[in-house]
């Protein structure tokens, strides 16, 4: 008993004349369909080429435009030969002429030996199918398609949507569940003579003929019909883009196809030299037996659908330029915003490195100039630290910092005195750890000697600033994780806090912080806040300090390291 | 690579390179004495030929120190890259420019004809690009790498564009607008998707910065014949009077496509 290949072409026709040969010395008789799109000339030197061969037909031509009824009333006619001249067939496989058997002949045969009675064919019904091209799932089967998709596809779509408004719906014939499926099956002559046999072919034939894409769901609703046993896959192995359209191999995919031990593959690309030469002439009967394992050629293919729908999150590229909330990630991976530390702590970044490892910038957005980690000119993947550079568009050197330095955390800091253009985009990104000492920009100009009417329009200044972006932070659009303490309540217990912000950066902190930053003296700081009001001035983001004496948790001996047992 | 013909303007050249190509039979040559300046910057000839020749074909354009690197390149010929862009319904593929540059001064190793120039140009910036969209044609504009890096830190806004759509499956409705930067109808400078995922794309190894450049640079500035009055090769003058070294410690060493689509500077795409 033999498999018989039923094939259509339509391209390339020299390398459709090599596999069939393949498949005749294999054993295998063919019919083959020519696409009535392929003029006179071409088709008679095709057929005259394949005149030395005994076991091939040529079955009578149809126009096969995709999703249209054509390629099915190819497969039937082609069918329908194979199976009045070839008695000896018992399965028939139906494959395109870019179609590349992957496996000697003899292992399929004995394969479908093996399994006399099954059908391969994937068929499932259409509430369960993911892949619908255009959105049309059910409504295949029940509106009517008289416009090509490919070339009047306004038209398609407006009738489409004519048809819902209406609510019209064809109705079914009896009998029939729609089922949907790879187009590319391979049938006993049992299922497929009794499809082509039906008394109520004529009603399934019309009903058919004005279903979307009835190639994926004639044979596959009416083997259901007939079936003794089907196996819901398709010995091809054909993977689809998100546009429904069939991946290609090339010759890189070599070994990726042979080990695949699927039988038959499409699509080949007709110029893939080395596939033909490989898979043509391997005449080794391999035999190891092995079901067809397509599972990294699917994983392959998988991940560049994901690539073309989903994009690499925080990645901003000649082709990748989501509008906005639209990135599936402004940036690409977490990372800390500091806020007030270096002011209130004379030693915060490098105390930071070495309590959770990450990179610790220095103000990143200074308006002199990029203080990168160890103030260096440049950083991950060529970032000057040109402040004009930075300026010009800020959003992009913080995604491209992000992306520069995938796998290692990044920490910077930010104030009201940096330039501000990024403050709304940290605070929309919930990639944005936002941790704030609010007010703590006051202590450089307490601690600073000049004149006290300067400080007070500075401070003024910087309170306003800083006003505004704890506004952002506190909006209804951010979506950072923000922390926000006055001064006031930070100095009263800061180990605490700062146990927080370390934990959430990760890294080595699984234990309790043992060693502090050094604080900043504060004693006075209260009066200077005072001295502020007097002149009219009113700072209030730090929070209540009481005047005269600073907080009591900050004693002089804390300028000393403490350690907390 | 699987080009079947190259058409090719010479502009005046003196390195022998006319009578080179005129002894090739796949490359069909123009010369003129003709003002680049004039011809805006060169558009005004390739859009000509391009009408002329290039109705239905798929055209790569690309200037003498543009080398394209596309996904696979090194296992899949062009031709299988348009023939799937054909298969897709695409018809504009984009390749940014990626300036590459010599480790230590710009003069210090010779170019030599015949020599491969990534040899010596070997490095690249690959994460310091700025893109903004042009409204008005719906292309995007990139900007960075070393020359914004070195030459506009200051005016960032100067720095020349990096955006190039160098393959497109050519009709005669079309038309370059500036450079290969942009086309119209505008639909073709959509080569990048805005929903998030990421379309196929490839980069133009720009192999300028060789020993040669100093010389050209100063050359350009008489001709006068650039873009902008030569703003930006008066920038390279003034850079360079003290040949500056492009590279830095974050400079990458180019190894091949994978690497590049690693760093997000290309992209395959959904083609595997």
């Amino acid at each position: 008993m033999s498999v018989g290949i039923v094939m259509l072409v339509h391209t390339a026709l020299n390398r459709a004349e090599e596999v069939i040969r393949h498949w005749v010395a294999g054993g295998c008789p063919v019919v083959v369909h020519v696409d009535a799109a392929v003029d006179r000339r071409t088709y008679g030197a095709f057929a005259k080429a394949l005149s030395d061969l005994p076991t091939v037909r040529m079955s009578p031509r149809y126009r096969c435009e995709w999703g249209t009824w054509g390629i099915v009333a190819a497969t039937q006619s082609a069918s329908e030969l194979m199976l009045a001249n070839f008695p000896d067939v018992r399965h028939v496989y139906l494959a395109s002429g870019s179609c590349m058997p992957l496996r000697p002949v003899c292992e399929l045969r004995q394969y479908l030996n093996a399994r006399p009675n099954t059908d391969f064919i994937e068929s499932a019904t259409t509430a369960d199918v993911p892949w619908t091209v255009g959105g049309l799932s059910e409504e295949r089967f029940t509106l009517r398609f008289p416009f090509s998709w490919k070339r009047r596809r306004r038209l398609f779509d407006s009738y489409v949507d004519l048809q819902r408004r209406v609510g019209f719906k064809r109705k079914i014939p009896a009998r029939l569940v729609p089922h949907m499926g790879s187009q590319w099956w391979c049938l006993t002559r049992r299922t497929l003579s009794a499809i082509l046999q039906d008394p109520d072919r004529a009603v399934h034939d019309r009903y058919f003929r004005k279903v979307w894409i009835p190639d994926e769901s004639y044979f596959q609703t009416l083997s259901r019909l007939y079936s003794q046993h089907i196996e819901s896959r398709s010995l091809t192995l054909s993977k689809f883009d998100f546009q429904g359209k069939p991946h290609i191999f090339y010759d890189d995919h070599l070994q990726l196809l042979r080990r695949s031990d699927c039988f038959v593959a499409r699509k080949i690309w007709p110029h893939a030299d080395r596939l033909y030469q490989t898979f043509l002439n391997e005449d080794a009967a391999l035999m190891t037996g092995s079901e067809p394992n397509p599972g990294k050629i699917d994983r392959i293919f998988a991940k560049a659908v994901e690539r073309r729908t989903r994009g690499r999150p925080g990645l901003y590229m000649q082709s990748r330029f989501p509008n906005e909330n639209w990135e599936n990630g402004v940036t690409s991976a977490s990372y800390s915003v500091l806020e007030g530390f270096t002011e209130l702590f004379t030693d915060f970044e490098p105390w930071l490195a070495r309590q959770t490892g990450a990179r610790v910038h220095g103000h990143l957005f200074a308006a002199d100039r990029v203080e990168f980690e160890g103030r260096q000119p440049s950083f991950n993947g060529a970032l000057s630290d040109s402040p004009a550079l930075r300026d010009y568009n800020a959003l992009a050197f913080l995604t491209n910092l992000i992306w520069n330095t995938r796998g290692e955390h990044q920490c910077f800091q930010f104030g009201p005195s940096d330039t501000q253009d990024i403050s709304w985009n940290m605070s929309k990104d919930p990639n944005a750890l936002i941790n704030v000492i609010s007010g703590a920009w006051a202590v450089p100009l307490f601690q600073s000697n000049r004149n006290f009417a300067d400080l007070r329009t500075e401070a003024a200044l910087l309170q306003k600033i800083e006003s505004e972006h704890l506004g952002a932070l506190r909006s209804p659009y951010a979506k950072a994780r923000i922390r926000i303490w006055t001064l006031a309540e930070f100095v009263e217990s800061p180990m605490e806090s700062l146990q927080a912000i370390v934990d959430e950066i990760g890294a080595k902190a699984a234990r309790r912080l043992t060693e502090a930053p050094h604080m900043s003296d504060l004693t006075g700081f209260g009066q200077f806040l005072q001295n502020l009001k007097n002149q009219g001035m009113h700072p209030h983001l730090m929070g209540d300090f009481p005047v005269g004496a600073a907080p009591k948790n900050a004693p002089p001996s804390q300028r000393k390291p403490y350690l907390v047992k | 690579m699987g080009v079947t013909h190259f058409l090719m303007v010479d502009n005046n050249s003196d390195d022998g390179g006319r009578e080179f190509l005129a002894a090739q039979p796949d490359v069909s040559l123009w010369t003129t004495q003709a003002s680049y300046k004039r011809a805006r910057f060169g558009v005004d000839w390739l859009n000509w030929l391009q009408m002329k020749h290039g109705n239905g074909h798929w055209c790569l354009v690309v200037d003498p120190d543009e080398l394209l690197v596309y996904p696979f390149c090194d296992t899949r010929p062009l031709r299988a890259l348009t023939d799937w862009l054909d298969a897709s319904s695409i018809k504009s593929f984009g390749a940014m420019l990626l300036d590459m540059y010599p480790k230590g001064r710009i003069d210090q190793i010779p170019y030599r004809r015949d020599e491969d120039p990534l040899a010596i140009a070997s490095w690249f910036d690959s994460g310091n690009y700025t893109i903004s969209k042009n409204k008005k044609l719906g292309n995007l504009w990139i900007q960075g790498g070393p020359r914004a890096r070195m030459f506009f830190p200051d005016r960032p806004e100067r720095a020349p564009a990096l955006n190039k759509i160098p393959l497109v499956k050519w009709d005669n409705g079309y038309t370059y607008v500036s450079s290969t930067h942009m086309l119209l109808p505008r639909g073709l400078n959509l080569v990048y998707d805005e929903w998030g995922g990421e379309k196929a794309s490839g980069v133009l190894l720009h192999t300028k910065f060789l020993d040669t450049f100093t010389i050209k640079a100063q050359e350009e500035l008489s001709r006068k014949q650039h873009y902008a009055n030569s703003h930006e090769y008066k920038a390279y003058a003034a850079g360079l009077v003290d040949n500056p070294d492009l590279w830095c410690k974050w400079s990458e060493k180019y190894i091949n496509w994978r690497q590049l689509e690693i760093l997000g500077l290309m992209s395959k795409g959904n083609w595997a």
